[in-house]
């Protein structure tokens, strides 16, 4: 990405340089007599007069064309009683701030009184968008020939084909060129030929599918004939892209199930503890996000970075106090371990309106996160969303390295199946204990950072998730961490599949009822424990 | 736990739970009693005087601990947290209300004779299906028990046969509210949606809106108390109840003994969920509303600790929670509406903790440091 850019900065530096290069040696300035001729010529009456002046002021070769025209569509380009040009710089307020429009020297303001517009009407209002479209093709700025190529698609008319099959060859930057073929080929599709219906085949735009749908109604039947092939394609291709889409969309939110359901797989599962304050661990861990980027003025990246350690501290800390003062206490009476740790829930929901704001805060998303990558004309995956899927699969391993490969996730296991004889072996059963919680908690909190990315950040970003990953985890099966990963990832999917035809609401009361019945059939969700581990 | 004799000396510890009742029922009375008279007899202004809107509080008390006792059953008797109790509270409550709203006619904000204006307001052009016939009493009134009990009936069969239980039980009962929950907020769903209903105008011909149908409600509220306590009590007492509670203590066990565990849990779960219905359906009058917010998954939790703060499995102290816990809630919310949720959520902490076996836990406790000698034989 960041070598894509560079490379398109060089380009763009080269490009200026030769232009630079060339207005120096070959275009003499032209001056300001000629130039007040080419605006005087535009505030005639007639319509017809005016399209051929901006024709003429297009091929002026005045660098202040491109100006003066986006004026006109603006309707900021006026007479001053005096026979004066003006560019109104600021047209919203009642005096406006204005320009002379041949020297661009600022003239203070004016009253709309004593200005006169040069009107335009939709025919010309068309023709000057196109016209600045080509104006800014010779734009030494990439950015700027990019937008403009986007905006020629089904706006080239014959008058411009020439030009832009020149600029097709001389272009170096090959999306700009890529968009001006398409563009040349929208407009030979519209004209019946062959050879654009030919081009357009597995083109996404909306513009080339209007295209040839108008050519799949043409005279000629075997452009017509190529034309209607070319436009199954397109709907087979448009299919599969919002498939890839849909899919998208559910893994994330699946992501998203993931991270808060893991830390839950771990209390829940492994130690049998119902933790409903899991939501809220979340939540802290979301305001940690916030904190630490108030903390950090101006660098919302590199606080984003801290706070996935603070963020897990913070919960971890949280969430030993509420084993150590609360939960240890109710030791097999998983009932009451509910509904103590509803009731910390509550508290610590209230804490955060009483002592932070009952609003939601905003959190930054760093620039490197926002944006999205453009696949084709009918998919872009937002950025946000492929890291937070990324970070969920990233703890995910590491959950699973802790569990299976270190000295603790040995003891968590060897406690969970049988305490006694573990802590007969010599294991600390309380400090397992702790560390376990600890650990689940603290991921609660990374999710919480993960959150912060894509919802709102409020006391009750954790009473919205507590049901759903509870769900998540029961589906899966207790105790299994593949089975939390695969049912979080699939309910996610589902729910996506689900929302366009159902809304989204019915898609998540669908996707619930679907999972009570489920657990009716399966009372241990989709992996089961086997063996001595699933008799605890 | 107490442990609990063999089933042919039971009638020897009945005088206990006789001697409960009783006090129950005498105490319940009583209050009704008194609450009426300094309300008609009193005259106004004397600080004896206890007003409508009192009475209307006391009344929403009542309809919460009847819900309670719902709760207690399943929960005290035969085990089952269920987090989902509010559901059939409210859908008992929807039943009611679209008697009610039935009962407006054309006096509604649009005049339509027969469309709420909720379903004007959506441009609906004749009522849903399942509008009919509530326009009838009876058959109102029959929905208010058999729609929570038909969905506790489909519900609890699927769950119990498969041996869903404990957590897990509870878990998907709280899906099961949420899930209502978010399809009533949708005005398509044809229950006022996000508003639901309201405006309710009177009830049997009594206008909802006078002292007297409120007073007349708050004693009608105390009787199905009354009477939702002693079928309860007869279910826990009699050999079905025993089942119950042996079910709670080692379900198992009673599975290999030979009893159908599945069945037992079933019917209670529909009594209780019948209860819990008829509880909504005295509420929506008194409070003048039913929306979707009683499905929240907090207000069935809260139930849940209603019972626990009163003390499981002994009904009367679901009663007791029910009061003290609402009574609060009225007391905090009037006096400083932020520390609500820090007093509910420390009750929720303590009481699990500090008082596992709730208020009625200590009476007994004081009872029993009484006379030593009862508690000794009873127990032996």
């Amino acid at each position: 990405m960041r070598r894509f850019l560079s490379l398109g900065f060089v380009c763009c530096l080269l490009l200026s340089l030769s232009l630079t290069a060339q207005a120096q040696t070959n275009v003499t300035p032209p001056d300001d007599k000629s130039a007040y001729a080419l605006l005087e010529a535009l505030d005639v009456d007639s319509y017809r007069d005016k399209g051929e002046a901006i024709t003429a002021v297009l091929q002026s070769d005045d660098e202040r064309a491109r100006d003066w025209l986006q004026a006109l569509l603006d309707g900021r380009l006026q007479r001053s009683d005096d026979g004066r040009f003006i560019v109104v710089l600021d047209n919203s307020g009642r005096n406006w701030p204005v320009a002379d429009a041949l020297t661009g020297e600022p003239l203070g303001e004016m009253s709309r009184r004593e200005l006169d517009r040069i009107g335009i009407n939709n025919a010309l209002r068309n023709q000057l968008r196109s016209a600045i479209a080509v104006v800014d093709l010779y734009s030494p700025n990439v950015e700027r020939r990019r937008t403009s190529a986007n905006r020629l698609l089904g706006e080239v008319d014959g008058e411009l084909l020439a030009p832009i099959n020149e600029l097709i060859l001389e272009e170096d930057d090959g999306q700009v060129r890529n968009r001006l073929s398409q563009a040349v080929a929208i407009y030979r599709t519209e004209q019946g030929e062959m050879e654009g219906v030919e081009a357009l085949t597995g083109s996404l735009h909306p513009r080339a599918r209007v295209a040839l749908s108008r050519a799949a109604h043409g005279d000629d039947p075997v452009v017509a004939d190529a034309a209607r092939n070319a436009l199954a394609s397109v709907e087979q291709n448009l299919k599969i892209n919002r498939g890839v889409e849909t899919l998208y969309f559910g893994l994330s939110l699946g992501s998203v199930l993931v991270l808060a359901a893991i830390g839950l797989a771990i209390t829940f599962g492994v130690m049998g503890v119902i933790n409903m304050a899991h939501g809220e661990l979340m939540m802290l861990g979301a305001y940690t996000t916030w904190m630490m980027q108030q903390l950090l003025p101006g660098q919302p990246g590199l606080a984003l970075v801290l706070s996935i350690p603070a963020g897990f501290l913070v919960a971890a800390l949280v969430g030993v106090a509420i084993e150590r003062s609360v939960i240890q206490f109710l030791k097999g009476r998983p009932l009451e371990t509910l509904l103590a740790t509803f009731g910390i829930s509550l508290i610590l929901q209230q804490l955060v309106r009483t002592g932070i704001s009952p609003l939601n805060r905003t959190v930054i998303t760093p620039e490197w996160m926002s944006g999205s990558l453009v696949i084709n004309d009918a998919l872009s995956l937002t950025i946000n969303r492929m890291v937070v899927l990324a970070f969920a699969l990233v703890v995910f391993a590491g959950l699973m390295l802790i569990m299976r490969r270190t000295r603790l996730g040995l003891e968590v296991r060897a406690v969970t199946q049988n305490r006694a004889m573990a802590r007969s072996m010599g294991i600390r059963a309380t400090r397992v204990d702790i560390m376990t919680f600890a650990l689940g908690s603290g991921v609660a909190g990374l999710a919480g950072v993960a959150l912060s990315q894509l919802t709102n950040v409020g006391p009750n970003l954790g009473q919205n998730y507590i049901i759903d990953s509870f769900m998540v985890v029961v589906f899966g099966g207790v105790g299994n961490l593949w089975g939390t990963l695969v049912a979080g990832l699939s309910l996610g999917v589902i729910n996506q599949v689900l929302e366009p035809w159902a809304g989204a609401v019915l898609a998540k009361i669908i996707v619930l009822v679907f999972i009570i019945l489920f657990i009716q059939k399966r009372p241990r969700g989709l992996f089961p424990q086997k063996g001595r581990a699933a008799e605890g | 736990m107490m442990t609990q004799p063999p089933s042919s000396q039971f009638w020897l510890t009945c005088p206990f739970g006789e001697r409960a009742t009783q006090v129950f029922l005498g105490v319940l009375f009583a209050a009704l009693l008194i609450v009426t008279v300094l309300h008609v007899a009193v005259p106004q202004g004397s600080p004896l005087h206890v007003n409508a809107y009192t009475v209307n509080l006391f009344g929403k008390y009542l309809s919460y601990a009847l819900l309670a006792v719902a709760v207690d059953l399943v929960w005290g008797y035969l085990g089952i947290l269920s987090l989902g109790h509010g559901a059939f509270f409210a859908i008992g409550g929807y039943a009611m209300g679209m008697y009610l709203m039935r009962q407006i006619g054309d006096r509604g904000t649009y005049g339509h004779p027969v469309l709420p204006d909720f379903m004007v307001f959506l441009n609906w052009d004749s009522l849903p299906w399942y509008w009919q016939g509530f326009d009838m009493a009876w058959f109102a009134f029959a929905m208010v028990l058999l729609a929570p009990g038909l969905l506790a009936l489909v519900f609890g069969f699927l769950a119990f046969r498969s041996r869903v239980t404990g957590v897990y039980l509870s878990i998907i009962t709280q899906a099961l509210t949420f899930a209502l929950m978010l399809a009533f907020f949708r005005n398509e769903m044809g229950f006022g949606g996000n508003n639901g209903l309201t405006d309710f105008r009177e009830l049997l011909g009594f206008n909802l809106r006078s002292n007297d149908t409120r007073l007349g409600l708050f004693l009608a509220t105390g009787v199905a108390l009354a009477l939702g306590y002693i079928l309860c009590r007869a279910i826990v007492t009699s050999k079905l109840g025993r089942v119950c509670v042996a079910t709670r203590d080692a379900e198992a066990r009673t599975r290999f003994i030979g009893y159908r565990v599945e069945r037992f849990q079933l019917f209670v779960f529909v009594v209780s969920a019948m209860l819990a219905g008829l509880a909504g359906a005295l509420y929506v009058p008194q409070v003048g509303i039913i929306n979707p917010s009683e499905f929240s998954p907090l207000f069935s939790i809260e139930i849940v600790l209603w019972v626990a703060l009163g003390g499981r499995a002994t009904l009367y102290g679901a009663v007791i929670g029910a009061m003290l816990v609402n009574y609060a809630k009225t007391v905090f919310t009037g006096v400083m509406p932020d520390a609500w949720l820090f007093a509910l959520g420390a009750m929720f902490v303590l009481v699990t903790v500090l008082l596992p076996k709730g208020v009625a836990g200590l009476l007994q406790k004081q009872r029993r440091k009484k006379t030593p000698t009862i508690t000794k034989e009873a127990t032996a």
